[in-house]
């Protein structure tokens, strides 16, 4: 690890003014930047903590009935709090590891967007909203492809907001060795229809199946998606499992998160 | 009624205590006044010609004392090979040159290319970063039968070739075998990969090397499972340090599993950078270059043929094997595909006719050596495995496949060279059948498909030699060293004792075990033993530990060390009780005379050796303090029978492993909460090969699975609960104990068991195959499934 200077605000004005010097990194929970600052991949020359701001963090209700979840809230208070949203509840809860889930934010998570990472599945699958320091962006707009968002430079994820569905489950089918997602599939049935986001498998990062949410909006079952299938082509394919595996992976755990959100 | 001393105890571990209290002493635990800290630069390429490497900026680096190249090792020995394998033509095998820091080349990934030692780790990883270096990279040799084709890169250009040996065991039975293949009623061919597999023990290697300016002295401090070998080997052929001028000390030690037998090119460079700078200088390796630096396991490619006559025995083995070296060859590398595997293709078979063809081949990858197991499991899990697969086209039962062509006299001569004293296998194929309740398997078969499941049994036997070993045998077969080990007992003036031994716990428990025979033999409390190892000052000389031998090898020179302390004691006893000696008994710590009340107590007759006033110094010297050395006349010979039940989700590929049963027999057992948790333990391993492990190098010679974000490790809810059992039990014959070792069985015993078991799975659903290579992960599966 390089030298670097750290900031911990108390603010988020604070924080988007110390985020807008030259260099500035935030830090969520640091489960991604802190090992990748020790194996010497990134030297930010200031880490800007967001966890000490007491207003991005917690899960609550507001007035629209969505479930907020602060930016810096750790996996692990989404899992005590969130049982507003038992299948978001359940995903935060296998996430990593206990030391993950302590440290590590939702705010972090969405911003590194790591194709395989869980959170960006129940975004997207949601229809959630995410709000930053200035602006609200619809998950729709947020994921841009593998490690790239729609977040300029110096903003802040504060809350997300999620819409809580009638029924919803996340599948995650495990990479053996890092327990990150090989394929993970969130099904929301919504009252404006069903969304399936699909984290893990795509070179272009977190996607939604339209062809089975159409099929699933008109029949919410497993049998709906039974011989859906997505391509191959684009799908990511490494030492843990071919493209064609996850695709089909893809169809397995969609039919099962059906199932499992009854 | 379990016995709640002494041998066959289960004495609760006395070390555990200090290391889940974290107060345990390891290597990295240790920092000396004045130490510097060394920064190994590694190459990132495979395979690449040093053109330069120009630490002059890196030099002027806030905080570096000196950084080390190549060029500073000219006139230093290289890192030396402890087994020479003579080939099928009698020819010696190839042996390259293997030098501490790279010289002109560099022949994988993690190679280490220069040294940086400064007053702190950061400050030498920062000058690391400085140093300027050019390397033309050259194409890589990854594959083991590219490497070994004529227009293949050579990795040493002074070779002949990348072959390291071509051997053939045993070479003038070859015709024979071949006849008994022609003549065969069936044949059954198998071609199979043994996974390369990277150790992964908790504590990553460390090195701390020191000087003593005023008297010449050298002490290394190291992670290390054998202390008094790396002396010899650094000392000796690295370094020329006389022995007593060179002390390493291996203090506790955070696992092992073979990886940390060998000598390393990092302790001899601290041990050489101490006396060059005339203070300490200290390693600790990443987990990172633990990935890249520590000698890998396994990595065959093996094709087995078995041929059985019409009435199904088993009338011949044939195997062709290229066996990984990676750049250099590892301490004891070329003994593993041969010595340690060819001479275990028996199984506890009676196969009459065995041909083993081992090429060992250098590659552009890390060196590959022992590792739990070392060559056995390579054999068990190919044997086991051809077995399985000729069951299955026979359309017999493989349980009495195996059963038909057991070994049921002993002591059995096998083809391949080894005597086999003791054992019985259909009594421990018997224990398992009961402790896997195999005649219930069908039922939770169908339980398993009523939930959508592929339920698989797979069952196997091994057979291990351990004990490791007869030295006038291995020297016959290359050994560079003797494998006998030494003991001391030491008795105080009061009583207690301190037992110096030549075995080194990585995690064994030695510090339980070893006190339990010794208070058994003298009657008195196990508390009142301690252990002394791992430290060539205070222990006279040792080979340590691997392939199962401290306690067969380790445990037995201190049972003749003991044996002598009785005999001088009870010569004391005599003497204090005014008997004659042949009268004295000694039993629960009171020598008595026999036929007679008299008795003195074992602390009567300690202090009277060191108070001698009325001692017989006209027949005896006080004192009371023997050493024995115990070189073993066999190996030992444990073996068992072990069964694993999976079940396979057919839509994903993944696998789970329901039940897992072991019955074994170790001969004698001192203390069977250990012998349980080794067997659990090597159990988790054989599961993590089979399911999980796999080193995979891409074609250039770039370590995929360089982190744990690749390399998957099994974790607690990978494995099950396991059923072991120990209570079949054929004593060795020629050890004082009657004891086997039980080190290595379970990870060699279950790898078979778990890919029979899922071949078993998948044809109960149908899919008409006959093996998957390890590790059997989801996407495998599926593959295979789908194929």
């Amino acid at each position: 690890m390089y030298n670097f200077d750290f900031v911990k605000p108390s603010s988020i004005k604070e924080a988007v003014e110390a985020l807008g010097t030259e260099e500035a990194q935030a830090l969520g929970g640091g489960q991604t930047l802190i090992p990748t600052m020790k194996q010497r991949l990134a030297m930010p020359a200031k880490l800007v903590s967001l966890s000490g701001i007491a207003e991005m963090k917690g899960v609550g209700k507001n007035a629209a009935g969505e479930l907020v979840v602060g930016g810096a809230t750790p996996h692990a208070t989404v899992e005590r709090e969130a049982g507003d949203y038992p299948a978001l509840a359940e995903l935060a809860r296998h996430i990593g590891d206990p030391a993950v889930r302590n440290r590590g934010t939702i705010g972090g998570s969405l911003a590194n967007n790591d194709p395989s990472a869980c959170y960006p599945a129940a975004v997207l699958g949601s229809g959630a909203t995410v709000v930053t320091s200035n602006r609200e962006i619809a998950a729709d707009d947020f994921f841009e492809g593998m490690f790239t968002n729609a977040l300029e430079d110096g903003e802040i994820i504060t809350e997300v907001r999620f819409p809580i569905p009638q029924a919803a489950n996340y599948q995650k089918f495990e990479q053996p060795a890092s327990r990150f997602a090989l394929v993970g599939v969130f099904v929301a049935k919504l009252k404006d229809g069903v969304r399936v986001a699909v984290t893990g498998a795509s070179e272009e990062g977190v996607f939604r199946w339209g062809e089975a949410e159409k099929a699933l909006s008109s029949d919410f079952s497993p049998s709906a998606v039974e011989g859906l299938s997505v391509s191959a082509d684009g799908m990511i394919a490494d030492l843990h499992g071919s493209a064609a595996y996850r695709a089909h992976l893809v169809g397995v755990l969609t039919k099962r998160a059906v199932a499992a959100a009854g | 009624m379990p016995k709640d001393h002494g041998i066959g105890a289960s004495s609760k571990r006395r070390e555990d205590e200090r290391f889940l209290t974290g107060v345990g002493n390891y290597t990295d635990d240790i920092n000396l006044r004045g130490q510097a800290y060394v920064h190994f630069l590694r190459s990132d390429v495979a395979h690449g010609k040093i053109n330069k490497v120009d630490t002059s900026a890196a030099e002027a680096m806030p905080g570096v004392v000196r950084i080390f190249t190549g060029a500073d090792f000219d006139g230093v020995g290289g890192l030396p090979c402890g087994w020479q394998v003579t080939d099928k033509h009698g020819q010696p095998m190839q042996e390259p040159a293997h030098p501490v820091l790279a010289q002109g080349k560099v022949r994988h990934v993690g190679d280490p290319i220069a040294a940086v030692v400064a007053e702190t780790a950061a400050k030498a990883r920062d000058a690391a970063e400085a140093i300027e270096y050019d390397i033309d990279e050259l194409p890589a040799v990854i594959d083991m039968k590219k490497a070994v084709q004529p227009d293949a890169p050579k990795v040493h250009d002074d070779l002949e070739s990348n072959l390291c040996y071509d051997w053939g065991f045993v070479e003038e039975n070859k015709p024979a075998v071949d006849e008994a293949f022609e003549k065969a009623a069936h044949v059954t061919t198998l071609e199979l990969v043994n996974n390369r597999l990277i150790a992964n023990p908790m504590e990553p290697r460390v090195a701390v090397g020191d000087y003593a300016r005023a008297t010449d002295e050298s002490t290394l401090y190291t992670t290390s499972q054998n202390p008094h070998v790396i002396r010899l080997l650094m000392g000796a052929f690295v370094l020329g340090i006389p022995e007593h001028k060179l002390r390493v000390v291996a203090p506790d030690v955070g696992g092992g599993f073979g990886t940390k037998i060998f000598h390393y090119a990092e302790e001899a460079f601290c041990t050489f950078a101490a006396r060059a700078l005339a203070r300490p200088v200290k390693w600790t390796a990443s987990r990172s270059e633990a990935f890249m630096s520590d000698a890998h396991g396994r990595d065959h490619v093996t094709k087995i043929e078995l041929a059985l006559d019409a009435d199904n025995n088993f009338t011949a083995l044939r195997t062709d094997t290229y066996a990984n070296m990676g750049a250099y060859l590892s301490t004891f590398a070329p003994s593993v595909p041969t010595w340690l595997h060819g001479t275990l293709m028996a199984g506890n078979y009676k196969t009459p006719l065995i041909y083993v063809n081992v090429k060992a081949v250098f590659t552009n990858t890390v060196p590959v050596d022992a590792y739990r197991g070392a060559g056995r499991p390579e054999a068990t899990f190919q044997l086991e495995r051809v077995i399985d697969k000729a069951a299955i086209e026979l359309g017999v039962d493989p349980i009495e496949l195996r059963r038909k062509n057991f070994i049921t006299e002993f002591p059995y001569e096998t083809p391949v060279a080894v005597a086999y004293d003791t054992g019985d296998y259909h009594a421990t194929m018997d224990k398992l059948e009961e402790i896997a309740d195999l005649s219930g398997f069908e039922a939770r078969r169908k339980e398993s498909a009523a939930r959508g499941r592929l339920r698989g049994l797979g069952v196997n036997t091994y057979i291990e030699a351990c004990g490791i070993a007869p030295s006038n045998l291995v020297g016959q077969l290359g050994a560079r060293a003797g494998l006998y080990e030494s003991a001391t007992v030491r008795v105080n003036a009061t009583g207690s004792i301190s037992v110096m031994t030549g075995s080194h716990s990585h995690g064994q428990g030695h510090e339980t075990a070893f006190p339990q025979v010794v208070a058994d033999m003298l009657g008195i409390d196990e508390s009142m033993i301690d252990i002394v190892h791992g430290d060539t000052a205070r222990v006279p000389m040792g080979m340590g530990t691997y392939g199962s031998r401290s306690l067969a090898v380790g445990g037995s020179a201190m049972v003749r060390a003991t044996e002598k302390v009785i005999n001088k004691a009870k010569k004391i006893a005599a003497h204090l009780m005014e008997a004659s000696e042949a009268d004295i008994e000694l039993k629960d710590g009171q020598f008595t005379v026999a036929g007679t009340d008299k008795s003195v107590a074992w602390g009567d007759v300690t202090l009277a050796a060191y108070v001698p006033h009325n001692y017989p110094l006209e027949d005896i010297e006080p004192g009371l303090e023997e050493t024995a050395f115990y070189d073993p006349s066999n190996f030992t010979y444990p073996s068992g029978a072990y069964a694993c039940e999976v079940e396979v989700d057919p839509e994903t590929g993944k696998v789970t492993i329901e039940r897992f049963a072991a019955a074994d027999d170790f001969g004698n057992i001192i203390n069977p909460m250990i012998v349980d948790g080794q067997v659990h333990g090597g159990i988790g391993q054989g599961i993590g090969q089979a399911l999980l492990e796999g080193c995979a190098y891409d074609e250039n010679g770039q370590l995929i699975t360089g982190s744990y974000m690749d390399y998957a490790m099994p974790r607690a809810d990978d494995v099950p609960f396991y059923q072991v059992d120990h209570s079949c039990q054929t004593p060795c014959t020629h050890n004082p104990l009657g004891v086997k070792g039980c080190g290595e069985a379970g990870a060699i015993g279950s790898p078979p068991a778990v890919v029979n078991a899922v071949v078993n799975a998948l044809r109960s659903g149908g899919h008409d195959l006959t093996h998957i290579d390890m590790p059997l992960s989801p996407s495998r599966v599926w593959q295979a499934m789908n194929a």
